[in-house]
């Protein structure tokens, strides 16, 4: 099981303090909490991609490359790559030489965007996401295993005789998550593939993740992957810790209250019942995280969203190490301890060349 | 015995509240047509109402709008409009047309919740002098959602409550009534999607985008 963080990429107000941070604040912030992510323990560090403001993650594989280069252990992931605005070609060769800066520690979660105008600035049209995301990953897919490669599709010029340097390393792709929140048809197009299945179940009812995923699961055992509880699952989580429950409360409601996504809705108890998002004890985020299983079955991954909402760096660093301290030891040790033995862990490059009978290109 | 579900949208802000009184009347209304009907064609037939009271769920719909997902309570209630057979919608006119909150309901409902749905309009107002904006603001709202909108809509004035004169609003409900029963006797019926049951196979979608 893999735990780790995500990261939106928000520049907002602190509402506390009527502070906000500067583009180049928050892009040094991301590289500390990324860091600070491997200090603690975690696995995985995701940053998001946007191409408006108030997001600063319009290029993801920079940033990416800088944090592998400072770290050792940690793998580097997205949340998400935007697999319809983006040319394929393009995430093809800027990924493949991610996977080779960081020796392997890479993978991606791949989605469509939501934000209409990004969808024209990049010369596409937001009613064709699902096509997008269908045609622009039958090509990626390809590009990644193909040496030459020869296209036609709808969304970009053809490519005749075409090949996607640098070749992925050890020629093993990097693993590919598909991230969405209410579309079958990702689901099934994970399934298919034989990829991982990511539900960001922050913003949404347990219901309706549940649904998504045992989706996912039937149609990845209809693939002939796997049986359906082998399928290979994540889930997004928002939390906010403090020793003190009710400090918990205090201090993250303003942050709640004016969040950009949320923010001015729901109060911050319906919104604690409705949704995954916990703020209180570490035991209290122990508890309800071991919970995600009763309606996803056993999964793979499980990332959390601590620096959105004007968070400051420090509190967010302090947040990291509650969550690497405290919290993960403990769910490492639940979930391990109950988990069965065919329920595979998320593939990594090494279990991946493992598995494909390969050696590394070079003794790394 | 076949069941009939009809679920009843009441826009109505006061309480008690002449937009829950029409509503009311109109249900009574379809009911006893169906019943009617079923009679004379021999076969009984049941009819389950779900009220949705929308000042009820109102700080839900707010909430649904800002945070993308309903609160249980309204999830309820969508899900009894989804499963409806037919829907009798009543509102307050407000500013020349419906009432927010209801156009709020309306927004969450999902897609094509409505399409082919018999519908039926009733809307309450303090003169006659608003009536139309059941055809120039209703009408096309669900004309856009797809829904057969009986040619029969019944707008209750202040006026109409302390009338009895014989076309007056006893003699509209029925006829409305009587139309929406007809809907849903005649009607091309309602196809429900389950989005999680029904997936289309993934070589149909990458089909489907190449060919735009």
């Amino acid at each position: 099981m893999q735990f780790g963080i995500f990261t939106v990429g928000d520049v907002t107000t602190d509402p506390t303090t009527g502070r906000t941070p500067t583009e180049h604040e928050r892009i040094k912030a991301t590289v500390a909490i990324a860091k600070k992510a491997e200090e603690v323990g975690l696995d995985v560090f995701a940053t998001g991609e946007h191409h408006n403001p108030p997001f600063v993650p319009s290029a993801p594989t920079t940033t990416l490359a800088y944090v592998a280069a400072q770290t050792e252990r940690l793998l580097l992931s997205t949340s998400t790559t935007l697999i319809t605005t983006t040319d394929p070609v393009r995430i093809a060769e800027d990924y493949a030489t991610l996977q080779h800066l960081s020796d392997g520690r890479l993978d991606l979660m791949l989605g469509r965007g939501n934000t209409g105008p990004v969808y024209p600035w990049f010369g596409k049209d937001i009613r064709d996401g699902i096509p997008l995301a269908m045609e622009n990953y039958a090509l990626l897919h390809r590009l990644w295993r193909e040496d030459v490669v020869d296209w036609q599709g709808r969304f970009r010029t053809p490519l005749q005789g075409f090949t996607s340097t640098p070749r992925p390393l050890d020629g093993i792709p990097p693993f590919v998550w598909h991230g969405s929140i209410r579309s079958p048809e990702i689901a099934e197009q994970a399934a298919y593939y034989g990829d991982g299945f990511f539900a960001n179940h922050i913003f949404w009812p347990t219901s309706h993740t549940a649904e998504m995923v045992g989706l996912y699961r039937r149609r990845f055992e209809h693939y002939g992957h796997g049986r359906a509880d082998q399928a290979i699952v994540g889930l997004g989580g928002q939390v906010y810790m403090r020793r003190n429950s009710q400090d918990a409360v205090r201090e993250f409601r303003p942050y709640f209250d004016n969040a950009p996504v949320y923010g001015h809705g729901p109060s911050l108890e319906e919104f604690t019942a409705q949704t995954p998002l916990t703020v209180g004890s570490p035991q209290q985020v122990i508890e309800r995280t071991l919970r995600f299983r009763d309606y996803v079955g056993d999964y793979q991954r499980q990332l959390w969203l601590m620096d959105h909402a004007g968070l400051p760096l420090k509190t967010v660093l302090e947040q990291l190490d509650l969550l690497g301290g405290e919290v993960v030891p403990v769910l490492r040790k639940e979930l391990g301890a109950s988990r069965p033995a065919q329920v595979p862990d998320a593939p990594t490059h090494a279990s991946l060349l493992a598995a494909a009978g390969a050696s590394p290109d070079v003794s790394r | 015995m076949s069941t009939v579900r009809i679920a009843v949208l009441s826009a109505g802000l006061s309480q008690p509240s002449s937009t829950r009184l029409l509503a009311d009347r109109l249900t009574e209304a379809v009911v006893g047509a169906l019943e009617a009907r079923a009679r004379s064609a021999g076969e009984p037939v049941e009819v389950a109402v779900d009220i949705v009271e929308v000042r009820d769920i109102a700080h839900d719909l707010v909430n649904n709008v800002l945070s993308g997902f309903a609160s249980p309570a309204l999830q309820e209630r969508l899900n009894a409009v989804v499963a409806a057979d037919a829907v009798i919608v009543a509102t307050p006119i407000y500013a020349a047309s419906y009432s927010g909150l209801l156009k709020l309901l309306v927004d969450v409902l999902p897609p094509d919740a409505l399409r082919d749905m018999p519908v039926l309009l009733g809307a309450t107002g303090g003169t006659s002098r608003h009536s139309l904006a059941l055809d120039h603001a209703l009408r096309p709202l669900f004309a856009h959602l797809g829904a057969l909108v009986a040619p029969v809509a019944v707008f209750a004035a202040s006026k109409d409550w302390g009338s009895v004169e014989e076309q007056g609003l006893g003699r509209r409900i029925d006829r409305a009534g009587a139309q929406l029963a007809g809907l849903v006797s005649t009607g091309p019926g309602r196809q429900q999607a389950d989005p999680f049951g029904a997936v289309t196979p993934f070589e149909s979608l990458l089909a489907q985008a190449s060919r735009g």
